[in-house]
């Protein structure tokens, strides 16, 4: 069903630039959902494992905010992936 | 008397007297947009140019405007065109892009939009070798001196008498630097990370220092310079000549001819293509990084300002509607920023180290 309705716009005259745009922002927000749930279950387990035992808590607070930031980077490089899409 | 006095000097001094102070302070604070816009209806506000023109490059400071009037600190511009030589000048006589100065403009064109270029006798443009001070240039200059005096003060602590601890801001910078040599360096790099560890001390000051200054939103601050990808670039290449000049004979065995099965490596080289590619993409991934975190922290708080333009230009009861929670909204992610900036710049600095005692270890002894 989404085939037919991104055929008919095609169809219908789209600009290459409003379709530029569509699969931008599409693409954003499948990125937001990527970083969400990797930093969710990073968030997760992290908690658990200091619920577990809360005296190496700092030990993994710290690796918990290292893994965090890997997994923001990648979803930061889909969203310049989209603004090039916009951009160019 | 007296305790009376000490009863109202309590509740003043309680806690929850002092939260409400400080948002009756934001409310009124809010009104303030409220006006500017009675007094600009002239064009429309163009959302999309306050931010670009917020977070990209730019031949003027600008500081604000007040009443249609921009009020901006113009910077040296240094030229060398092809046929005439060399033009350095104030930006201050291009008048804001109104205007033309001996042969230059700032261009709207296509192709060169916001940049300097020549106008030739038939009338097309081209850009000549532009070596100006611009925005970013003057923050870099900035953050620079900042940077010496922070590192050289403590250094000259240590010279005074090493046995001594610093006290006061010498001694917060004593406690960074020692987090981060015993904590990301030492053990990454293994026992001669005191070579490399002038190179990552540098890079995390640098970092940090630059990040902070593009948060605040004042001159000398303000100033986008790390979500610039030529500063993250110049950085990242920066480590990946460290990691590739100093590697040992094992890392580079490694890359041409890694243990794998012998059908991945010869006679067509997958793996060492991968391994080839791979050397290039770890510095990449650290330059996009900085790049875009630091590029979405600005845009953020842009967008949450710009909206309160964008309603108040619809009605004017909207727009300070709007900007209480426009505003509460720019500094809770202002809050986020901060934390976002010490994250990115550790999480170079640690993922420099690790490459660089990646690249120097030593191989597995057979048993």
């Amino acid at each position: 069903m989404l085939s037919t309705i991104i055929l008919q716009a095609v169809a219908g005259g789209a600009s290459l630039a409003a379709l530029a745009k569509f699969g931008a922002a599409i693409g954003a927000g499948i990125a937001a959902i990527g970083a969400g749930i990797g930093i969710g279950r990073i968030g997760g387990s992290a908690v658990e494992a200091i619920a577990r035992q809360p005296e190496s808590a700092n030990d993994i607070r710290m690796n918990m905010i290292i893994a965090a930031a890997l997994v923001e980077g990648v979803a930061l490089f889909a969203i310049i992936v989209a603004v090039l899409a916009i951009v160019m | 008397m007296r305790l009376i006095r000490k009863k109202v000097q309590k509740k003043m001094n309680n806690i929850k007297y002092r939260a409400w102070k400080i948002v009756l302070l934001l409310l009124v604070v809010c009104l303030l947009p409220v006006h500017a816009v009675e007094k600009s209806e002239k064009e429309p506000f163009n959302a999309g140019k306050f931010i670009l023109g917020h977070i990209t490059d730019s031949y003027f400071w600008h500081i604000t405007s007040i009443s249609e009037k921009e009020i901006s600190i113009p910077l040296p511009v240094i030229v060398n065109s092809d046929t005439r030589g060399w033009f350095v000048f104030m930006s201050s006589k291009f008048e804001h892009g109104h205007s033309s100065y001996q042969g230059f403009e700032i261009s709207k064109s296509e192709k060169h939009n916001g940049k300097i270029v020549e106008i030739l006798p038939d009338k097309t443009e081209y850009r000549p070798l532009d070596l100006s001070i611009t925005k970013n240039v003057a923050s870099l200059l900035i953050s620079a001196a900042l940077l010496l005096l922070i590192v050289l003060s403590l250094a000259k602590h240590y010279k005074k008498g090493p046995k001594v601890a610093p006290k006061g801001f010498n001694g917060g910078m004593e406690l960074i630097v020692v987090f981060i040599q015993d904590q990301v360096i030492k053990p990454c790099i293994g026992k001669d990370y005191l070579r490399y560890s002038p190179y990552l001390l540098t890079m995390f000051f640098f970092i940090l220092i630059n990040n902070v200054l593009g948060v605040i939103p004042i001159f000398p601050g303000g100033a986008n310079l790390t979500g610039n990808l030529a500063c993250t670039g110049v950085l990242a290449l920066c480590t990946f000549v460290v990691v590739n000049v100093f590697g040992n004979k094992h890392y580079w065995k490694d890359i041409f001819w890694p243990e794998v099965p012998t059908w991945l490596k010869f006679p067509i080289p997958i793996m060492p293509f991968l391994e080839l590619f791979g050397i290039f993409s770890k510095p990449m991934a650290l330059m996009i990084r900085l790049f875009a975190n630091m590029l979405a922290g600005h845009m953020i708080a842009m967008v949450f300002m710009s909206l309160i333009f964008i309603f108040g230009s619809i009605s004017v009861a909207s727009g300070s509607g709007v900007s209480v929670l426009a505003i509460f909204f720019a500094i809770f992610m202002n809050f986020l920023e901060l934390l976002v900036i010490f994250i990115q710049a550790y999480v170079f600095t640690l993922l420099s180290s690790v490459f660089i005692g990646l690249s120097r270890m030593e191989p597995a002894k057979e048993h």
